[in-house]
């Protein structure tokens, strides 16, 4: 029966290991073989070199993806610090509240992250809502909120807070109720509560919402074109470039690998870390 | 176990929204005793045990602790522990470390920190390997040793007990009953066990109080709770009963439903006249009249029997008496009642071991 069982699983994982495999992994390797060609080629029938590698260290493109780690680091951390009593509130505090809170924030991912960027553009620019309002009650002008790393790390939190919310509250909720109140008794005063019961017990949900916000933010596009406007350039906008304006795959290749690799060391550091079953609903 | 007072409720209400679940309760807990609280599901036990640790706050009344004021101390602050019913450990935590909580909490060093969880171990009889031992590699039995230990490390002045035993199988709670009976004596702690178990309220404790929808029935020593009960809830509560309504006519005489008396037993009751009563007569006071113990009682019933029940040290008896009142019977192994299912039966028992409970 449990061989049979055991077949049966992998019977079933079938259509979705394919799947998995024409849309992830070929793709994936696609462009890993694209970063060892010559510069400027497009096919891949050449002899390998590590040329584009090596452009990256030379041309500085480290600098855009300092930009994009170091902003998704930050958003991560600033998503982290806010959802965090929000989470508890939904896993803990208000449950009939929960469903509420819990359409109006999916409902935000029904329209295109795009459109609700450039509402917060019209927000935001000069002559947009803010500054026309300031201006129109004060007399006083200013240049608008646009175009700076604080209003891009804005855009990366304001996308991706569901990202962290929903882990956070699946985390903060297996959290049980009497171990905190256990932790109290024997003389725990809230702070160490936090710090000894519930951070390392939601931890399977912290690290799950940081990875996803992190890995998302690193690879992010749109908040630095629309709102950061040309303040600082963002390694996936240096990758689009290279493929596109540049026309060199190999270049754009590589930098994609490079920010691959970096990114998926931090999820697999993370993941093995903690206990994913746990999140998932099976009893430890 | 001193007459000094160490827990003092006075007037303890709790209500929520329109239900009472506390109606201003009273009682003294003395220092070094072993009480039980019983009650069915809903008497309000687990409230009563919730206001004493302080995860809730009573809407009325005071709890004094050592002739200290505690009602309003959070729960972080009060020198009270409890043991829940889940038992709360830290699954995140090795058996060590739970141990430790209290005392990492209060700031102790490392090494006595350490010093301490080991000597916990021995006195819970578990092995010190089991420091390093994450909780859930450890048997429910295990896992209550632990429980208790972490909340001896914490050296409240009084220990609440939260019905720990009541998911554990009947062997290992037996096993447990006697080693927590054995730990208060050997510590001298105050314990207050919640249970709506009586049989495991009587194994253990020096005193036990019974509630009923929110307010303490009877609270006594488990001997006089069981011989002596205040009212027919307690009663049968308290085991396997029977029960009669008796009343006093102007006279002298008593009348009684469903059973046969001699006329001297009125004036013995102690019955007013025109009063009302139940008398009490536990199963194995009374017996079965006629073959080899053949003699009557002041008191008989005559009946069929119903049903025969195999206790292991004794037996049990279910008797349909002639008015349609279901009577239980026990009787030793030795005395055991030979006879056919349905066949006509009389019971006797004396006035002596009966109890009477007035006013109902």
């Amino acid at each position: 029966m449990d061989r049979l069982n055991s077949r049966l699983g992998a019977l079933a994982a079938t259509p979705m290991l394919v799947l998995l495999g024409l849309t992830f992994l070929v793709p994936m390797l696609v462009v890993a073989a694209f970063s060892v060609m010559p510069p400027k080629v497009f096919d891949l029938w050449h002899w390998p070199d590590v040329s584009a590698y090596g452009e990256i260290l030379r041309q500085g493109y480290w600098k855009s993806l300092a930009w994009s780690l170091g902003m998704a680091l930050a958003s991560t951390a600033i998503l982290f610090v806010i959802c965090w009593p929000l989470a508890y509130a939904m896993a803990k505090v208000y449950r009939r509240f929960t469903l509420v809170l819990t359409i109006g924030v999916v409902m935000t991912l029904f329209v295109s992250e795009n459109i609700r960027l450039f509402g917060w553009v019209l927000t935001l620019m000069k002559g947009g809502l803010i500054e026309g309002y300031v201006r129109h009650w004060t007399g006083i002008g200013f240049d608008g909120l646009l175009y700076n790393v604080p209003v891009i790390i804005f855009g990366l939190v304001y996308v991706y807070l569901p990202f962290m919310l929903f882990p956070l509250a699946q985390g903060i909720a297996m959290v049980p109720d009497d171990a905190r109140q256990a932790a109290a008794d024997l003389g725990a005063t809230r702070k160490r509560i936090l710090w000894e019961i519930d951070l390392p017990l939601a931890a399977p949900g912290i690290v799950v919402g940081c990875l996803l916000t992190f890995v998302l933010a690193a690879g992010a596009i749109a908040e630095s074109k629309l709102l950061g406007g040309q303040a600082v350039i963002v390694i996936a906008d240096e990758v689009e470039t290279a493929f596109t304006y540049g026309q060199n795959w190999p270049l754009g290749s590589a930098l994609a690998m490079v920010l691959i690799a970096i990114v998926g060391a931090i999820a697999v550091v993370g993941v093995t870390r903690v206990d994913l079953d746990a999140l998932m609903g099976r009893r430890r | 176990m001193t007459n000094k007072t160490v827990l003092e409720i006075a007037g303890l209400h709790k209500r929520f929204g329109d239900f009472t679940a506390l109606h201003s309760l009273d009682l003294k807990v003395r220092d070094g005793e072993f009480l039980a609280i019983v009650g069915p599901s809903g008497s309000g036990k687990t409230t009563l045990i919730r206001l004493f640790v302080g995860m809730d706050e009573p809407t009325d009344g005071t709890i004094w602790l050592r002739g200290k004021r505690i009602d309003m101390v959070p729960a972080n602050k009060r020198p009270t522990c409890m043991v829940f019913q889940s038992l709360a450990l830290f699954p995140h935590m090795t058996v060590g470390r739970n141990i430790e909580f209290p005392l990492k909490i209060q700031g102790v060093g490392k090494d006595q920190r350490h010093a301490r969880a080991l000597e916990l171990l021995d006195l819970l009889r578990l092995p010190r390997a089991y420091y390093n031992r994450r909780v859930h590699q450890c048997s429910g039995g295990e896992r209550q040793r632990i429980a208790l230990a972490r909340a001896l490390a914490f050296d409240p002045d009084i220990l609440f007990f939260d019905e720990p035993l009541s998911a554990l199988d009947y062997r290992l709670r037996k096993t447990l009953e006697k080693e927590l009976k054995d730990l208060h004596v050997r510590t001298g702690k105050t314990f207050v066990y919640i249970t709506h178990s009586l049989e495991e309220a009587m194994a253990m404790s020096d005193r036990i109080a019974i509630m009923r929808a929110g307010r303490f029935e009877q609270v006594a020593p488990a001997d006089e709770i069981y011989n002596r009960p205040i009212s027919r809830f307690v009663a049968e509560f308290m085991g396997e009963v029977n029960l009669f309504s008796v009343r006093a006519d102007e006279g002298g005489g008593v009348l009684a439903e469903g059973m046969d008396l001699t006329p001297d037993v009125g004036p013995r009751l102690g019955l007013a006249a025109a009063e009302t009563g139940t008398l009490m007569v536990r199963p194995e006071n009374v017996w079965f009249v006629g073959a080899g113990n053949g003699r009557g009682g002041d008191m008989m019933a005559r009946g069929h029997l119903r049903g025969e029940l195999n206790l292991g040290s004794r037996f049990q008896y279910e008797v349909e008496s002639e008015t349609g009142q279901r009577l239980t019977v026990e009787t030793s192994r030795e005395g055991r009642h030979d006879g056919p299912l349905g066949e006509p039966v009389t019971l006797a028992w004396s006035l002596d071991r009966c109890h009477l409970i007035q006013g109902e």
